[in-house]
């Protein structure tokens, strides 16, 4: 398994999660976790995604979501998800 | 393991909202083997080696930060100080340069911002070798734009060589003199240290050490803005609430070194050396040392208990991230330049911070007086005065210190200078008016201090 977190930030919007969620089902991604919360006005979603099976390589594949979420009007990061146990475990 | 929302968050606001970005990945090039009789075959083995060792540099550390979601802001080399490697060739100070312009167009061809290693190590006494080279600086900085300079001229355990200290005092003045159309810009990028590591990642006083292996990966963390954060939310909390924070903070600043550091050394074939936990300011907002001395509770830095807070800063840092790493080395702790930070700066202008007080600051900071401007016509004793007081702080407290001055040619206390970049702008500071030629111009070296020896 090779796990990445997908974080988007922006106002909240009709498609946001289907949009997003169609994309990776077309890359081979399988999501494992969703889960959303409002931080001082903004709309925060986190998705946790497996791309052990991606067919994209990782550079385009994060350059796709984050064209994606322009489109869609949120700013969008793709982060491999050591960064985050690195960072927050001892 | 579940990672949770609030940590995502968290780490990506330190880097959208607090300046948060690895400052360096350095690679450390041993060119002991590079050293040849011939001058132009030294300086072709020197590129061959740079640019097979360090091709992927900048690639592998735009890949990194592309994946992980983290600024890798300087991709740079450090190098064998260059009077040994030159020492079988070089004859004249004109011989040096042309090294230098070798480093100068690896490095650019590489694609790296800096390449240090441009030094002499003469905490003892000179080789002729090292004398050239120092004797060649101010012409190779002034012909070069990425290249940095360092001397070491004093350590705990053999005293301070008060002859190279005399001679970098001149070397600084001929170097600003000699790019004084770019504001002196060429004292920018020279530095002379007491106690120099080996293993420092941080420009200028990066060099690759000769107790070093073939060649090392070391990595500069950084995070002011992220520890000002913070602590804005500690107003009135006590000391040991306050030192725990800064403690978790850098933890976690310097764990994404780590990640950083040990993925750089896996896909480069190079070995990790180490992580050097240092809170690097930029001129940018909000990327400030001195923002943090402000939210402890000072006015301005400079103002009294500024020491006795960075004392406190410097300490938890190393705390902190001593833990988040398998090792630490370099530099390590907080950076206090003036033209790079912002908060300095104002402190200057407002008159609250003196390179006097910038003097005391340096025994408990992580390096010494860096990036401040001086009056033109300081005499090139005073700042062999000043680099002998540095070398004295390091040598007694067994801490590393340095000095970067840049005596800006025709400029008064009052006036600004421009750098540009990551070195920023700096009000011209007061250097005392009182003459030390006399001290100065004595022979020889000062001997060890007592407590050095341990054997």
């Amino acid at each position: 398994m090779k796990k990445v977190i997908i974080s988007i930030v922006g106002k909240d919007t009709v498609g946001i999660i289907a949009r997003t969620a169609t994309y990776l089902s077309k890359a081979n991604v399988n999501i494992l976790d969703i889960s959303q919360t409002v931080v001082q006005g903004y709309f925060h979603m986190m998705m946790i995604v497996d791309v052990a099976k991606c067919k994209t390589p990782f550079a385009q594949f994060a350059a796709e979501i984050i064209a994606l979420g322009s489109e869609i009007g949120v700013d969008v990061r793709v982060q491999k998800s050591e960064i985050f146990e690195k960072m927050h475990r001892v | 393991m579940i990672i949770s929302q609030e940590e995502v968050i968290e780490t990506n606001t330190m880097v959208r909202e607090e300046n948060l970005d690895v400052r360096t990945i350095t690679i450390g090039v041993s060119l002991l083997d590079c050293a040849d009789a011939d001058l132009k075959k030294t300086c072709d083995n020197i590129y061959a080696k740079l640019m097979r060792v360090a091709k992927d540099l900048v690639k592998t550390g735009e890949d990194i930060a592309g994946e992980i979601g983290v600024p890798i802001v300087n991709k740079r080399i450090s190098i064998t100080p260059a009077a040994i490697v030159g020492s079988a060739c070089c004859k004249k100070p004109k011989d040096f340069v042309k090294i230098a312009k070798t480093l100068d167009k690896a490095a650019a061809k590489l694609g790296v911002n800096f390449i240090g290693g441009y030094s002499a190590t003469v905490q003892k006494d000179m080789t002729k070798a090292d004398e050239l080279l120092m004797r060649s600086i101010p012409e190779a900085m002034a012909a070069t734009s990425r290249l940095c300079a360092s001397v070491n001229v004093g350590s705990t355990k053999t005293g301070i060589n008060m002859d190279a200290v005399r001679l970098m005092g001149e070397i600084v003045k001929e170097a600003a003199e000699l790019t004084k159309d770019r504001d002196s810009i060429g004292c920018a990028k020279i530095v002379v240290l007491c106690n120099a590591p080996d293993d420092n990642p941080f420009m200028a006083g990066a060099f690759h050490g000769v107790s070093e292996g073939d060649a090392v990966i070391n990595v500069g963390v950084s995070g002011p803005g992220v520890v000002h954060h913070v602590l804005k939310n500690l107003h009135g909390a006590d000391f040991e609430t306050l030192c725990e924070t800064i403690k978790r903070t850098a933890f976690k600043i310097t764990r994404v070194g780590q990640l950083v550091a040990q993925e750089a050394s896996k896909r480069l074939g190079i070995p990790f050396g180490i992580i050097d936990l240092s809170l690097a300011p930029t001129p940018a907002v909000g990327d400030s040392v001195a923002d943090i001395l402000r939210e402890i509770g000072l006015e301005h830095p400079g103002a009294p208990g500024t020491t006795a807070a960075l004392a406190l800063l410097n300490d938890q840092v190393k705390k902190g991230g001593v833990m988040a790493s398998s090792y630490v080395g370099g530099l390590s702790g907080a950076f206090i330049p003036v033209s790079e930070d912002q908060g300095m700066i104002d402190a200057v202008d407002a008159g609250a911070l003196t390179i006097e007080k910038l003097e005391a600051m340096t025994c408990v900071c992580s390096v010494g007086l860096d990036m401040i401007a001086i009056p033109g016509d300081t005499p090139a004793a005073s700042i062999a005065g000043i680099i002998a007081d540095e070398a004295a702080i390091g040598m007694v407290n067994q801490k590393t210190t340095a000095v970067r001055v840049i005596p800006v040619a025709g400029k008064n206390v009052g006036d600004r200078v421009e750098f540009g970049g990551l070195l920023g702008y700096a009000p011209v500071m007061r250097v005392s008016p009182f003459d030390c030629s006399a001290m100065v111009n004595r022979k020889g070296r000062i001997p060890a201090p007592i407590h050095s020896f341990k054997n």
